[in-house]
């Protein structure tokens, strides 16, 4: 870091907005590891072997509806927890 | 002509008409022109924020391509396509704040407005803007092909006719009603798409005797279509990851999209789009291409992919019922293509005209000039499309990954890394774009990847690399960026 940059601080509302893009990199990550784990853990066995979860097949099932499902719960849960409400309008647009 | 088909989908038409009127009285009362016919005033509330986000980004491929796809590849298609759940929490989440506040800090309407502030470049500038009205206009053109020929097989009117109706529906709504008419008619058209999944994926299971049936069908035939490797066992977990970067996270880098994360009203609007547009994405493309796979077990024996759609809607429900379904395709083209329109049209009046051939043109004039260049686009997609040449189609492959491979990381790095400069993002978007055409063309999905992974690799580290190189070079004007775009 540059001596001079510090002389003015960063606008605050950055942090905020810094920490959220993060929690989406998390969440994407978790979204993959879900998705990759489930579908090719369970999937990869031979088709004769599988077991069936309500009809589909059970890596279908977890992998593409728990798995969507578990995210959307994060994504509901990072927004209303860890995501912060900040002002945008106190410049004039016009 | 199919008269039950065919009436619920003009129905869909005139409200949409209706809606570019409404659109129309905000663009009549505005004080500042630009801003609202390219972004809306930045007005957007959470719903119509997700719902333009996701119905702009789901095109012909969700509707009518993808689950033609599934219907001869299985369920691998599905664990595919549903790579494309993170668009919904992505982009707002990464480009999210940080964009919204520094677009207002410089007012920037269009991406190119931020990226001219941030790196202060005419180079960039002009690259950016004609990557934009090339590869955009193509990907247009592509998607008016689709839609008229999915009227031409609903209504039975030759292409051409079909393609008139089409392209005259589009750009009287967004001529007349500009940013605004077209968030709104994405909405309608989102909440389209979002029923019409969930009616023919219903439709479609009942028919084929509840899912239990349907699979023991598909397994019976081909016990692959229920693996996750595809029915000719070609996805392999390797290929299929790399959709992450193609139709998930690079999602990023599209302009389309990028430009409505600087749309929005308040962070409170943005929050709600988030979860909204998440639980929407996710039910769309699950439904859509397992209808697609479902599709197999009640009508076995198609052909050609992309008649799937229209034919297993027309086979499982009533014809009414079938029509309304069928206003998700066109519903699907329509609002990729009228913010295409629009994108590109801004390009040319924003990013070029004003910036650089007539900077201090009137308000009267950027208006006449704004709606004059957006019908003067859509009667040239029209001609374009009525017999499309080869250029256009070969344009039209590299659009989305190679927008994708360019603005990525001049915009992502743009703003949460300071030292990013100019020679970086120069650098950055032509080896992106070049190096994906040269993948492209001498070695499609090198490696087993998607071809689009290794160019956004590529323009990653010549970003970082030029940027760190060239640091002296840039200081000055990088000391300025920083304090105009950083300091509170």
């Amino acid at each position: 870091m540059k001596q001079h940059e510090k002389t003015l601080k960063d606008d605050p509302r950055y942090r905020i907005a810094n920490r959220e893009a993060l929690i989406g990199v998390v969440l994407v990550i978790i979204n993959f590891i879900l998705w990759y784990g489930f579908a090719y853990g369970f999937g990869s066995k031979p088709v004769d072997e599988y077991s069936y979860v309500f009809g589909l097949p059970a890596w279908f099932f977890y992998s593409c509806i728990l798995g969507t499902v578990i995210v959307l719960t994060l994504v509901v849960f990072a927004v209303v927890f860890l995501f912060k409400e900040v002002p945008f309008d106190e410049e004039d647009e016009q | 002509m199919n008269w039950e088909v065919v009436i619920p989908l003009i129905i869909f038409l005139v409200i949409i008409f209706l809606i570019g009127f409404y659109a129309s009285t905000h663009l009549k009362g505005t004080s500042n022109f630009l801003q609202e016919y390219f972004l809306g005033s930045r007005e957007l509330g959470g719903f119509i924020l997700a719902m333009t986000m996701i119905s702009t980004y789901g095109s012909a491929s969700s509707f009518i391509g993808g689950p033609g796809v599934a219907y001869t590849m299985g369920l691998g298609w599905v664990l595919l396509s549903m790579t494309q759940l993170a668009t919904g929490y992505f982009v707002l989440s990464v480009l999210g704040k940080k964009f919204a506040i520094m677009a207002r800090k410089i007012r920037a309407v269009t991406l190119i407005d931020f990226l001219k502030e941030r790196y202060q470049s005419k180079s960039v500038v002009i690259l950016s803007a004609l990557s934009i009205i090339i590869f955009l206009f193509s990907a247009m053109a592509a998607q008016w092909v689709g839609g008229a020929r999915l009227i031409e097989s609903l209504t039975g009117l030759s292409y051409t006719g079909a393609l008139f109706i089409f392209a005259v529906s589009v750009l009287v709504y967004v001529i007349i009603g500009g940013f605004r008419a077209v968030a709104i008619t994405d909405t309608v058209q989102g909440i389209v798409m979002f029923s019409g999944t969930l009616v023919i994926l219903i439709g479609t299971i009942i028919a084929g005797g509840g899912v239990e049936n349907i699979i023991t069908t598909l397994s019976t035939e081909n016990p692959d279509l229920i693996s996750p490797f595809g029915a000719d066992r070609s996805l392999t977990p390797l290929y299929v990851s790399s959709f992450w970067i193609l139709v998930g996270v690079g999602v990023v880098g599209l302009p389309q999209v990028a430009v409505r994360a600087m749309s929005y009203k308040s962070s409170k609007g943005m929050h709600r789009a988030l979860i909204i547009g998440t639980v929407v994405v996710g039910v769309i493309m699950l439904g859509m291409h397992l209808t697609g796979v479902f599709a197999r077990a009640v009508l076995p024996g198609i052909e050609v992919g992309d008649t799937v759609m229209p034919r297993i809607a027309l086979e499982v429900l009533p014809s009414w019922l079938a029509g309304i379904v069928l206003a998700a395709p066109m519903a699907a083209i329509m609002s990729t293509v009228d913010s295409l329109l629009l994108l590109v049209s801004s390009a040319i009046v924003k990013d070029v005209y004003l910036n650089y051939v007539k900077p201090d043109a009137s308000d009267q004039t950027i208006k006449r000039f704004s709606v004059s260049v957006t019908a003067v686009l859509g009667v040239l997609v029209f001609a374009m499309a009525v017999n499309p040449p080869d250029l256009l189609i070969w344009l039209n492959l590299f659009s989305f990954g190679g927008l994708e491979a360019a603005f990525i990381w001049p915009v992502v790095m743009g703003l949460y890394w300071k030292q990013g400069n100019a020679s970086g993002a120069m650098a950055s978007i032509l080896v992106g774009v070049g190096s994906y055409i040269g993948f492209n063309t001498f070695m499609p999905n090198a490696f087993g990847m998607h071809t689009v992974v290794l160019p956004v690799l590529l323009s990653f580290l010549s970003y970082v690399s030029v940027s760190l190189m060239t640091v002296r070079k840039h200081a000055e004007v990088q000391q300025e960026v920083v304090l105009r775009l950083w300091k509170a």
